[in-house]
C-alpha cells in the first residue's frame, strides 16, 4: 500500500551546482534524490515549485530551466526575506526540499506558428528563460523570436554566462539593455519600455511575453499597446506571497483566482477580468 | 429516515462514558468565561444549552499541526549532508458531541476546499474521516444568530452524522449519516417514537424565532461591483482593529500559514490557523502589500464569504451565519450590516 499523495510533503533533493548570478540572485540547479521521481517528473514552462529550506521554510520560484532539459531543475532566487537569505547560504552537495510543479503554464500551444516577443525586467527574466529555451529547443515551432532583456546595470544582469550565446544567435534577436551608461557596455542604455518602442515589432501574428518590476510591467504594457498589441497578445507571469501553493492556505487570491494554481501566468486580458488587487 | 431515538437527560453521562472509551470526546466546557471544547471529563458538566464561544474547528483542524518533522545529517566518509523528512497525516478517531449545527455545518466549507480533486489534503482528509459529529438542534436562538441568512437553519444537519434535538427531560436523537446510524447502538438510548411531535416543534419554534431573512442573493455581484469603491470599504471596517478575532473564532474560516521551528539540525514544518485580517497576511518580501489597509483586509473577509467562494462553489455561502464573529468582535462590527449595505449600495 502507499500513501495517498502529500501536496506539502517536498521531495528532497541536492543542489548539483549554484551560479551566483548578481550580488542578489543566486541559481541553484537541483536534482531530487529520488532518481525514479526525478525520471518521472514532469511539468510545463512557466509552472513553478515551492524551494525550502527545511528549518527557515519555503518560497514560490519558477522552474526557469525548459522541460526540453532535465538533467537538473533551475531555480533563480532573489535575496529578499529570511528563506532566500537562508537560501542563499547553500552550496552544491547541500540539501533543499521541492514542491512542483505547481500552478499553470504559459500557453504554448497558442503560440505555435507565431512571431515571439519576450520583455524581461531584473529577475523578471527567470520566468521568460524556461519559456525562451524551451522554444530554442524547438525553434522550428515558432516564428521571429526576440528577446529584450534589461537590467539596472551590467552587474545587475543575471544569465550573464549565457547572455553571449544569445546575442550570437542568428535565428533569434536578443537585445539587451542597461538603465545608465556603464563603462565597457557594448548594448542598449535605455529603460525597457522606451527601448521596445525602438524595437517596434510588429503585432500582428505575434505574441508579447513580460515579467519584471511592477514599475517596468506598467509602462511596458503602455508601450505594447502603442505598438498594436490586443490585450490577448499580452502574457506576464504574477507573484503573491504564498504558503500552501495548492489553493488553500487563502493569500494568493485576487477574488476568484488563486494566483498558486490558476496563475501565475495570466494575459493581459484575463488580468483585466481580475479585480484590482496586485 | 432511521428511527427516532430518545435518551433521558441523566443517561447522557452513560453515552458519552461509552463513547470515550472508544474515542476522543469533544464536548462544550465552560473554561476562563468561555464556552470551548475539550475532551470529555465526566467531573466536568458539558455546556448544551447555550452556542460554545469557539466551534469545534480544532477537532478536525488543529490551531497547530504538524506537517512533518525533519532532520539533516551527514553520512559516509566523506559527510555527505542528508535530509530526512517524515510526515504525520494520522488522526485519532474523535466524536464532536454537542456542538450546534453551525458549528458542524462549517466543515461542509472546509470539503469543497481540502478535499478538492487536484489537491486532497491528506491530513484534513484523515481527520474529517476521523470525526463523527453528533449535533445538537438549538432550542433557543440568540439576536446573534443568522444561520437562516446562508441556507442552513437551527436544526439544520448538514455536516453532522447524528442530530440531537432538547426535548423534556432530554434529547431525542436521530441518525443523520451512516457513520452515525453506528453510534445510537447504545442501552441508554431508547425508542424515541412518542418524542418526535415534541422535537419537531422544537426545531420549528427555533426557526421561527429567527424571523425572515432578507434577501442577500445578490450579494455575490454587489460586492465585486464594489471592490474598487474603497470609500464604501473604509466607512465599513472604521471600527476594526484588526485583530482577526472573527476569524479565528469563524467556523468556516479555513486560512493557515506554514512555518518551520527547530533548534539547529531537527525540527518540524507547522501549519497553523492565518487571519486575513492582519497586515502579515499578504505581506510579500519586497515590501509590497496587495492588502495595506483594514479596508482591503476586510474586504477579501466579507468578499471570499459572500462573493468569490459563492461563485466558485455552486452558490455555497462561506458562513454558516453563527455570528461569533458578531458577539466576539471587541468594537461591534457586524459582517451581517457590510453584506446587506453591500447589497443596498450596489442596487443604488
Amino acid at each position: 500500500m502507499t500513501d495517498p499523495f502529500n501536496p506539502y510533503l517536498p521531495e528532497v533533493a541536492t543542489i548539483l551546482e549554484t551560479v551566483q548570478e548578481t550580488h542578489n540572485i543566486k541559481t541553484f540547479r537541483v536534482r531530487f534524490d529520488d532518481e525514479a521521481k526525478m525520471k518521472a517528473f514532469t511539468f510545463e514552462p512557466g509552472q513553478v515549485g515551492q524551494l525550502s529550506a527545511p528549518g527557515i521554510g519555503e518560497s514560490t520560484f519558477v522552474i526557469n530551466s525548459p522541460p526540453t532539459r532535465m538533467d537538473y531543475l533551475q531555480f533563480s532566487v532573489m535575496r529578499a526575506g529570511e528563506v532566500t537569505a537562508k537560501l542563499h547560504t547553500l552550496t552544491a552537495g547541500d540539501k533543499v526540499g521541492v514542491r512542483a510543479p505547481l500552478g499553470n503554464s504559459f500557453p504554448v500551444a497558442d503560440m505555435k506558428g507565431k512571431d515571439i516577443v519576450f520583455v524581461g525586467g531584473g529577475i523578471g527574466m527567470a520566468p521568460l528563460r524556461t519559456l525562451f529555451l524551451y522554444m530554442l529547443d524547438n525553434r522550428a515551432d515558432f516564428g521571429k523570436i526576440r528577446l529584450l532583456y534589461g537590467a539596472r546595470s551590467p552587474q545587475d544582469m543575471a544569465f550573464s554566462a549565457e547572455l553571449p550565446e544569445w546575442t550570437g544567435r542568428s535565428d533569434i534577436e536578443t537585445t539587451l539593455t542597461i538603465d545608465r551608461e556603464a563603462e565597457g557596455w557594448q548594448h542598449k542604455v535605455g529603460l525597457i519600455p522606451n527601448v521596445l518602442l525602438e524595437m517596434a515589432p510588429a503585432a500582428d501574428n505575434c505574441v508579447a511575453i513580460t515579467c519584471g518590476p511592477p514599475i517596468m510591467i506598467k509602462f511596458t504594457l503602455e508601450a505594447l499597446k502603442k505598438l498594436g498589441f490586443a490585450d490577448e497578445q499580452i502574457v506576464t507571469t504574477l507573484e503573491k506571497r504564498m504558503k500552501c501553493g495548492i489553493g488553500i492556505c487563502g493569500r494568493c487570491n485576487i477574488g476568484t483566482s488563486y494566483v498558486c494554481v490558476d496563475g501565475p501566468v495570466y494575459t493581459y486580458a484575463q488580468l483585466k477580468q481580475l479585480p484590482n488587487e496586485l | 429516515m432511521a428511527a427516532v431515538k430518545y435518551i433521558p437527560r441523566e443517561k447522557l453521562p452513560e453515552w458519552l462514558k461509552a463513547l470515550a472509551a472508544q474515542s476522543r470526546v469533544l464536548v462544550p466546557v465552560e473554561e476562563g468565561g468561555s464556552v470551548v471544547f475539550r475532551q470529555y471529563d465526566p467531573a466536568r458538566a458539558p455546556v448544551f444549552g447555550s452556542d460554545a464561544t469557539a466551534p469545534p474547528k480544532g477537532a478536525v483542524f488543529p490551531a497547530c499541526q504538524e506537517l512533518f518533522s525533519y532532520a539533516y545529517g551527514k553520512e559516509g566518509e566523506d559527510n555527505a549532508p542528508t535530509l530526512k523528512l517524515d510526515p504525520k497525516t494520522e488522526a485519532q478517531p474523535t466524536v464532536v458531541f454537542g456542538s450546534k449545527p453551525c458549528g458542524a455545518r462549517g466543515f461542509l466549507i472546509f470539503d469543497r476546499v481540502y478535499m478538492g480533486k487536484k489537491f486532497p489534503d491528506p491530513y484534513y482528509i484523515a481527520a474529517r474521516e476521523a470525526t463523527v459529529f453528533v449535533t445538537m438542534a438549538c432550542a433557543t436562538v440568540e439576536n446573534t444568530c443568522f444561520c437562516h441568512w446562508v441556507g442552513s437553519g437551527p436544526a439544520d444537519a448538514a455536516g453532522s452524522d447524528v442530530l440531537l434535538t432538547p426535548v423534556e427531560g432530554g434529547y431525542t436523537v436521530e441518525a443523520v449519516s451512516e457513520k452515525g446510524a453506528k453510534f445510537l447502538d447504545n442501552p441508554a438510548l431508547t425508542d424515541g417514537a412518542a418524542k418526535a411531535a415534541e422535537a419537531e416543534a422544537v426545531k420549528k419554534a427555533s426557526r421561527d424565532a429567527l424571523g425572515e431573512a432578507p434577501d442577500i442573493a445578490s450579494s455575490p455581484a454587489a460586492l465585486l461591483s464594489l471592490f474598487d469603491d474603497m470609500e464604501f470599504w473604509r466607512d465599513q471596517s472604521d471600527k476594526c482593529v484588526s485583530c482577526g478575532a472573527c476569524t479565528y473564532l469563524c467556523p468556516t474560516c479555513y486560512c493557515f500559514s506554514i512555518t518551520d521551528e527547530g533548534t539547529g539540525t531537527a525540527g518540524r514544518r507547522m501549519r497553523s490557523w492565518d487571519a486575513c485580517m492582519h497586515f502579515q497576511f499578504t505581506l510579500e518580501a519586497s515590501g509590497h502589500n496587495p492588502r495595506p489597509t483594514k479596508a482591503h483586509r476586510l474586504k477579501n473577509r466579507v468578499g471570499h464569504k459572500f462573493s468569490y467562494y459563492p461563485t466558485l462553489h455552486d452558490g455555497l455561502i462561506a458562513c454558516c451565519g453563527c455570528g461569533r464573529c458578531v458577539k466576539s468582535c471587541p468594537v461591534s462590527v457586524d459582517i451581517r450590516e457590510i453584506v446587506q449595505n453591500a447589497v443596498a449600495k450596489a442596487k443604488g
